[in-house]
């Protein structure tokens, strides 16, 4: 006994040239459902979406919206059909109010211009209708979380009754927390009867809010089930087309052999620190070694990697490289003493969009030497040809514009970048976010052939799960704060990190240190 | 005929399209427009041809100098007054040696011409990179501050002087061409050759496209940013001695007046981006080309003074929606799709790379 579905793609194809982006799809979203979308970048999610939204026009097959077919001729039309749609990123006026930006379009027109109490008050139900009647609307949008303006944005789609909602990666910039309050109102619009489409690359969201679940590959349909049919294994098989298995052996030779860490590190820091970003704090990597930064988003894993790469300027603390003091105060000259940072926001700190993959690999080789003398054409050929094809880089063209890549290709070339420079210690900042398990499990296995080539790795992720697997040794950050130390072992779990993150105290903290095999830091600067 | 649809994406296509438009409409209104004859007295060539590319000279430069700082998403405004203070020092230098033959006069004064200039462009350049003021501000206060000093040096006069080899600049002949004409190609040809084959050039368009990220990459930005408007001011002095060596006096309020808009108009018609990034030598070369041939069109047309400004608007706003993919396959009638466009392409990119799914999933 199924609802019958308020939208069905029908054989849907969609090329571009070259590209079959879209494969004579079938998809479709019943109402009061939670739907997702799986499938590895270049899948043919996105352009599935746009289908659906208008941006894109289908060239065969049908769409079908309560029963009619459409097609539509822009976002506009997809949106008068009932489909609201909400992107990865807020698209909202920051300097407006949360009310404005819900009615924004919708206003109340009085006999005086916008009536503004009036709309105010239909804001208000709106957000109401979501479980955010705690919310002023007058308050300006940007006094609120990027959580709460998600929701802002949701109940903005939500305004006109839509009975289709698609979520595109709506929780790519969520904690924990925050996600659990945005699935609490996308609960409730299920039940309210509203059709969701969600895309994530969070398999844990997938699991726990979805009801059904399509998989794409290669632009074309692998299958639609339902998701208490099916466990992670599958799934990621299914969507990867590879044996499951193979992945999970990965890295699980690593974290055994006890390594002597009497020798001089690559990389030492005392009291290294920096006013509102990280309290003082030492830390120590060593060759061939993975260390693991975990800690919250926003607890200062980012800013200590930003300070041992030179990207910020310390304020305290001393630098050693391989035991000589150095003064990292630029990424000139952490680059020159061998330090790679590969930065969390590969969009805004890492791509130069617009370059081809060539020039994004040779770029950073290129400011060592300077602007006078040009990296031989040969020397960059080489560079690039043993990157592309070590990452297996698609699509296989160097001279493409980097920004025409999917994110995991994107950092991929990156990777290789900054490998190109020869680091002897590589900070890699998220560099599995928001990219499909193919690229992911590629990223992963690099950052374990690099470490057994005597390079030093930090290792920087949400995902505790992938930090406990890929580390030695872990690094705790908490609130601005490095709270421990963890030599990883068979007994350390992505858990026993949780819980020592979660300790209240540090007397609790140091208990679970203790038994996980750990060392609180030194207590200076720890004192909240 | 994929190689015309190539063509039009490119923007520089439609500066050529538009100079052969120019050129047509004047050879209507008088068929011997295109001829070229010879001066009996000099032996020169005269032509309207030539009067073209002699005018076209000091755009060319300026133009090519206003690339670079475009393409690290800033602007120049100062470009016509330092075009001002070049004229300036070199009349007052020529006058105040007073050898109406000597080269080393003319040598003195090109050098000191492009010192002064290439001082102010210095300060152009620490207030950007290293104070952090925005382009437009600093370079606004140096468009004031440029046709200041250039009174300064002259006393507030219109200095005129003569020298004969200086002369020779704007209106001797090289080959048949214009020599300060040759001299802007070969300028051209250099610092194209000097951006592609060093990395300034990468340099300056990747901290154009993403500063942040270059600076990651281990790039400095400050020096090439000094550099990028020390060197447009450097040749927008060079432009405005081949602007003054055509009638040997500096107009403190003339000379350069408003080029700085030209400059700009003929960077963005030959494709490079005022949100920075990719930049094209060769199209901006060809915009400078087109101003020029607009200059002397409108002048030739005898369009009224008063209605010249409205007349050039006209004429660069079809060209720049001719340049829109948009607007033509609006007004040509093809069915409008509904993928939407992804703006102007640029010029070095554009070699038309179609979406594919890497790009959009």
């Amino acid at each position: 006994m199924e609802p019958t579905a308020i939208v069905e793609v029908k054989n849907a194809s969609i090329t571009f040239p070259g590209v079959k982006a879209l494969d004579d799809v079938s998809f479709r979203l019943l109402p009061g459902e939670v739907h997702t979308l799986m499938g590895e970048n270049g899948a043919g999610k996105s352009t599935l979406i746009k289908a659906l939204t208008g941006v894109y026009r289908i060239d065969s097959g049908e769409i079908v919206v309560g029963g009619q077919v459409r097609n539509f001729s822009g976002t506009a039309s997809a949106q008068a059909a009932g489909i609201s749609t909400v992107y990865q990123e807020v698209n909202l006026c920051t300097n407006l109010t949360i009310g404005e930006n819900v009615m924004l379009g919708h206003e109340v027109h009085g006999w005086a211009g916008i009536n503004w109490r009036r709309t105010h008050e239909l804001a208000a139900e709106a957000l109401g209708r979501m479980g955010l009647g705690d919310l002023d609307p007058r308050a300006p949008l940007s006094s609120i979380s990027i959580a709460m303006q998600q929701l802002v944005a949701i109940s903005r789609a939500m305004v006109t009754d839509s009975k289709v909602l698609i979520l595109d990666e709506p929780t790519s910039s969520l904690d924990a927390n925050e996600v659990e309050v945005l699935f609490t109102v996308i609960r409730r619009l299920r039940d309210q009867g509203v059709a969701i489409l969600f895309v994530s690359h969070f398999l844990d969201q997938v699991f726990a809010i979805s009801d059904r679940i399509t998989v794409l590959r290669n632009g074309q349909f692998v299958g639609e089930y339902l998701t208490r049919d099916l466990d992670r294994a599958k799934l990621i098989s299914t969507m990867i087309g590879k044996d499951f298995e193979s992945l999970r052996a990965l890295g699980s030779n690593r974290q055994t052999e006890a390594r002597d860490r009497s020798a001089t590190p690559v990389f030492a820091a005392e009291g290294l620190g920096r006013k509102g970003a990280i309290e003082p704090t030492d830390v120590e990597i060593h060759a061939g070694e993975v260390v693991g930064f975990a800690g919250l988003l926003g607890a200062g894993r980012t800013e200590l990697a930003r300070l041992i790469a030179g990207a910020d300027r310390a304020d305290t603390g001393t630098t050693r490289v391989k035991g000589k003091k150095v003064s990292l105060n630029s990424p000139v000259a952490g680059l020159e003493h061998g330090i790679a940072y590969s930065t969390e926001s590969r969009r805004d700190d890492g791509i130069v969009g617009d370059l081809s993959v060539r020039e994004n690999i040779m770029l950073a080789v290129q400011a060592r030497r300077g602007w006078l003398r040009r990296v031989p054409a040969k020397e960059i050929d080489a560079l690039v040809t043993t990157y592309m094809e070590r990452f297996s880089v698609r699509p296989n063209d160097p001279d493409r514009p980097i920004r025409l890549l999917s994110g995991g290709n994107q950092q991929k070339v990156l990777l290789g970048r900054w490998l190109a420079t020869n680091p002897d210690l590589l900070l890699l900042d998220e560099p599995t976010r928001g990219i499909d398990v193919g690229a992911k499990a590629d990223i992963q296995e690099t950052v374990a052939e690099l470490a057994e080539g005597g390079m030093g790795v930090v290792f920087i992720s949400s995902e505790l799960e992938e930090v406990v697997r890929l580390s030695e040794r872990i690094v705790i950050i908490k609130d601005h704060n490095k709270v421990g130390e963890v030599i990883n072992g068979a007994e350390v779990t992505a858990e026993s990190i949780v819980s020592i993150i979660a300790a209240e105290s540090e007397e609790e903290a140091s208990e679970v240190l203790a038994h996980e095999g750990g060392a609180l830091a030194g207590t200076e600067g720890s004192g909240s | 005929m994929k190689r015309l649809k190539t063509a039009l994406r490119t923007p520089w296509f439609w500066g050529i399209v538009g100079i052969f438009l120019l050129l047509l409409v004047n050879t209507l209104k008088d068929p011997a427009y295109l001829a070229i004859g010879v001066n009996p007295t000099t032996g020169l060539l005269t032509g309207n041809l030539l009067d073209i590319l002699r005018v076209s000279a000091p755009i060319i430069l300026i133009a090519l100098g206003m690339t670079f700082v475009i393409a690290t998403e800033g602007i120049d405004l100062s470009v016509g007054s330092m075009m001002a203070v070049g004229g300036a020092v070199a009349m007052e230098t020529l006058s105040n040696i007073g050898d109406p033959t000597s080269v080393g006069a003319m040598l003195t004064a090109i050098a000191l011409a492009i010192l002064l200039a290439v001082l102010l462009g210095a300060v152009n350049g620490v207030l950007v990179a290293v104070v952090g003021l925005q382009p437009f501000i600093s370079t606004l206060v140096m468009m004031l501050a440029g046709r200041g000093i250039a009174r300064v040096i002259t006393g507030g006069q219109n200095t005129n002087a003569t020298n004969e080899p200086f002369r020779q600049l704007a209106n001797g002949q090289i080959l048949g061409l214009p020599t300060s004409f040759v001299l802007a190609i070969v300028i051209v040809l250099l610092i194209a050759l000097l951006m592609r084959r060093t990395a300034l050039g990468l340099m300056i368009e990747s901290i154009g496209i993403n500063p942040h990220a270059s600076r990651l990459a281990g790039i400095r930005p400050r020096p090439i940013l000094i550099a990028v408007y020390v060197l447009s001011a450097g040749l927008a002095a060079v432009g405005g001695l081949f602007s003054v060596s055509e009638v040997m006096t500096v107009s403190v309020s003339g000379t350069g007046n408003q080029m700085e808009l030209d400059a700009i108009l003929a960077v963005v018609i030959g494709g490079t981006s005022l949100a920075g990034g990719k930049f094209s030598i060769f199209g901006s070369t060809v915009g400078a080309l087109l101003i020029a041939t607009l200059n002397k069109t409108v002048l030739f047309l005898g369009v009224p003074s008063a209605a010249t400004p409205a007349f050039k608007a006209l004429v660069i706003i079809a060209l720049v929606l001719l340049q829109s993919e948009r607007i033509r396959s609006w007004a040509f009638g093809r069915k409008p799709s509904a993928r939407k466009p992804s703006g102007p392409e640029r010029p070095a990119v554009g070699t038309g790379n179609p979406v594919t799914k890497e790009a959009v999933a």
